[in-house]
């Protein structure tokens, strides 16, 4: 029945068969006949009966994983999902199950793998994994992106049966839409700002693709994971770096520069005009003090003018002369000093 | 006698089990069956799925998959409208929509997949050399990316960063190859449900030119930063400078306007001292000579009196007593 041979693919490995069943009957037969001494025909044809129940018994249990839902066909129609657990169906091929994990969480990586993964969707087949990162940016520059697809099983039925490889078809969705969100995007935005906006869009496209095309798949999450400029421009997307580190620091020098002197300088001027204040009290405070001492002087000195001006006058020769070491006292009739007087040595004398 | 009879007692159960065997089919859920005799198709074909019965070795059956089916067509290097090579991979999913049509037509999925590749390849050449890759690559028209706040400055005046407007863009070049393609595959009785570029990539020869050009538009940032840093610390100097001759020119000038002030007022307190009357001009005037004298005359002053000066008055002679006392 060629028709069998195509049914549905899992491709989580076979359902439950047993294995190995002709090695079994075999046996079991052998066993049976050695036990019943005679072999008549009888015997021959119980035993027929007997390995057509066993057979039939070996191949109506079922059990179903509990992260998953067996779907149970009969004569290749569809009749019903059943929940995990023991489970019977109608032997000899009668009834077919298929093991769908709806509540596995899958994924998708696209760009690399993460090794030891039993499912063969989850990375690339091809070995160059580089195809699937390089994307071409509406700046029409070049970036390398990796990114993975969270999703899983919610309609076993669709899934098995709309679509004939809804995990490939998801893998080529994915990859087209990456490549139209990366597409309407600036490197820029590609590579630092825009990403958290691309995983939205992306994912918001990839479930509307999702539903459009059946897949009984629903997709829970995009994540980028690398992105990178191509190697041989990644040195100059560096150097960009570098310049902004850099212009920021000639910035902050000038800027550090500024800082020391100008407030000092602030201070300084502060200084000068708190002197100067200073200043204009001292001259003010010693003019009134002067004031008042040349007004009270006045007033007594307007009583006896005459004698006061001689007692100032002479105090103040009192005060003056003992200060002069050589003073020459000359009659005041005497003529002719001069010619006398050794000026020099009398200066050379005082000092 | 008895096992002859046993014996074509089994014969014909085995036989007849044969030819059960042989009558009844199987049809899955993801597929339709034509039967067909000698070759030729009877009847309309299966799709229901479930246990069938045919005429048994004179009718044959042919299962065609009923599900969506996926065409991913193999890269192919194609220019585009500006000359570009660029390296377009495209899939499809389609499905059979007239089975009899298609396995007269085609008989299996390999001669499908093939015409497919016919079809869409030469389809998606001719679309791709009508349009410049601009419009392959973008979706969305006017669209106005993100600005980095820190890079945007620079970039900004730089024309980098900047999205080119667009007039049509990838979907609705899909939708043309779709439109194309989707008549011509009809006549195999297939109905091409969508296409889409799964990826669009520059040809390896391309590639270096394209690296390039990246090198030097991200040289042209990162002078352009350079300058803005050296520019702005340029700018903070200049206004270090001029901030500091600022400061200090308005200390200078307060400083002086204070002293002048308080110069002033000295003087205008002096003077309403100084200047009631002559006569307190006078006083002044003598006074203050008089104070001046100490300092003026120091140690190393030599001075020549004579006995005529008001001191030495008495010196001489007692005489002048009396002279004084008249005046």
């Amino acid at each position: 029945m060629s028709s069998q041979d195509d049914g549905p693919k899992n491709p989580w490995g076979p359902s439950q068969q047993p294995p190995d069943l002709d090695e079994l009957l075999k046996q079991t037969i052998d066993r049976v006949k050695n036990a019943l001494p005679g072999g008549n025909s009888f015997g021959s044809a119980g035993l027929l009966a007997l390995a057509f129940i066993v057979f039939g018994l070996w191949s109506a249990y079922y059990t179903v994983p509990s992260d998953s839902v067996a779907v149970i066909q009969r004569f290749g129609r569809y009749i019903d999902e059943v929940p995990p657990g023991l489970h019977f169906k109608l032997p000899f091929g009668i009834d077919t199950s298929t093991t769908v994990p709806v509540k596995r969480q899958l994924k998708q990586e696209f760009g690399f793998s993460t090794p030891g993964s039993t499912d063969t969707h989850q990375s690339s087949r091809s070995q160059n994994g580089t195809l699937e990162t390089q994307m071409v940016t509406g700046d029409l520059n070049a970036a390398l992106v990796e990114w993975v697809v969270q999703y899983r099983i919610s309609s076993p039925s669709k899934y098995l049966f709309e679509l004939r490889e809804p995990a490939d078809t998801l893998r080529s969705v994915s990859e087209s839409v990456m490549r139209e969100v990366v597409g309407d995007r600036t490197v820029d935005e590609v590579l630092t700002i825009g990403r958290q906006e691309i995983e939205i869009e992306a994912l918001l496209k990839m479930q509307a693709l999702s539903s459009k095309y059946v897949m009984g798949i629903s997709i829970d999450q995009v994540q980028l994971k690398n992105i990178n400029p191509p190697t041989p421009v990644q040195e100059s997307f560096n150097e960009v770096n570098q310049a902004q580190q850099e212009k920021e620091k000639l910035i902050n020098e000038a800027r550090r520069d500024y800082n020391r002197v100008i407030p000092l300088a602030e201070g300084e001027k502060d200084q000068r005009i708190r002197e100067a204040d200073g200043y204009r009290l001292k001259r003010i405070n010693e003019a009134e003090g002067d004031k008042a001492r040349f007004n009270s002087l006045f007033l007594e000195y307007r009583k006896a003018p005459e004698v006061t001006r001689r007692r100032i006058y002479i105090e103040t020769m009192q005060e003056v002369m003992p200060k002069i070491r050589s003073k020459v006292l000359v009659d005041s009739e005497l003529n002719g000093l001069l010619p006398l007087l050794n000026l020099n040595t009398m200066k050379g004398s005082s000092e | 006698m008895k096992n002859i009879a046993q014996l074509l007692f089994l014969i014909i159960l085995l036989a007849s089990s044969i030819l059960l065997y042989n009558a009844v089919y199987t049809v899955n859920e993801v597929e339709q069956i034509i039967v067909t005799q000698f070759g030729k198709p009877v009847g309309e074909p299966v799709v229901e799925a479930g246990l069938k019965l045919k005429v048994p070795f004179i009718q044959q059956i042919n299962p065609i998959d009923k599900r969506v089916l996926e065409w991913d067509g193999p890269p192919s290097d194609m220019p585009t409208k500006d000359k570009l090579y660029i390296s377009v991979d495209l899939f499809a999913r389609w499905r059979i929509v007239d089975p009899l049509q298609y396995f007269l037509r085609l008989r299996d999925e390999r001669s499908a997949q093939s015409r497919l590749d016919d079809i869409l390849g030469s389809e998606t050449r001719n679309a791709v050399a009508k349009h410049e890759l601009i419009e392959l690559i973008r979706t969305t028209k006017n669209r106005v990316p993100l600005e980095d706040t820190i890079a945007s400055a620079a970039e900004a005046k730089l024309d980098v960063g900047a999205l080119v407007p667009i007039e049509k863009g990838r979907q609705l070049v899909e939708q043309e190859i779709f439109a194309e393609a989707s008549g011509k595959v009809g006549v195999f009785g297939i109905e091409l449900l969508d296409i889409r570029f799964k990826r669009i990539n520059y040809n390896a020869s391309v590639r270096p030119k394209i690296y390039d050009r990246m090198i030097s538009e991200r040289r042209q940032i990162a002078e352009r930063f350079l300058s803005e840093g050296n520019g702005e610390a340029a700018r903070i100097r200049g206004n270090r400078i001029r901030d500091l001759d600022k400061i200090q020119s308005e200390a200078y000038r307060k400083v002086e306007e204070i002293r002048g002030q308080a110069d002033a007022k000295a003087t205008e307190i002096y003077a309403s001292a100084y200047n009631q009357s002559a006569e307190t001009i006078a006083f002044y005037e003598f006074t203050r000579t008089m104070a001046a004298y100490p300092d003026v005359i120091g140690d190393s002053t030599t001075i020549v009196l004579s006995t005529d000066s008001d001191l030495f008055t008495f010196f001489k002679s007692m005489n002048n007593y009396e002279q004084r006392k008249e005046k």
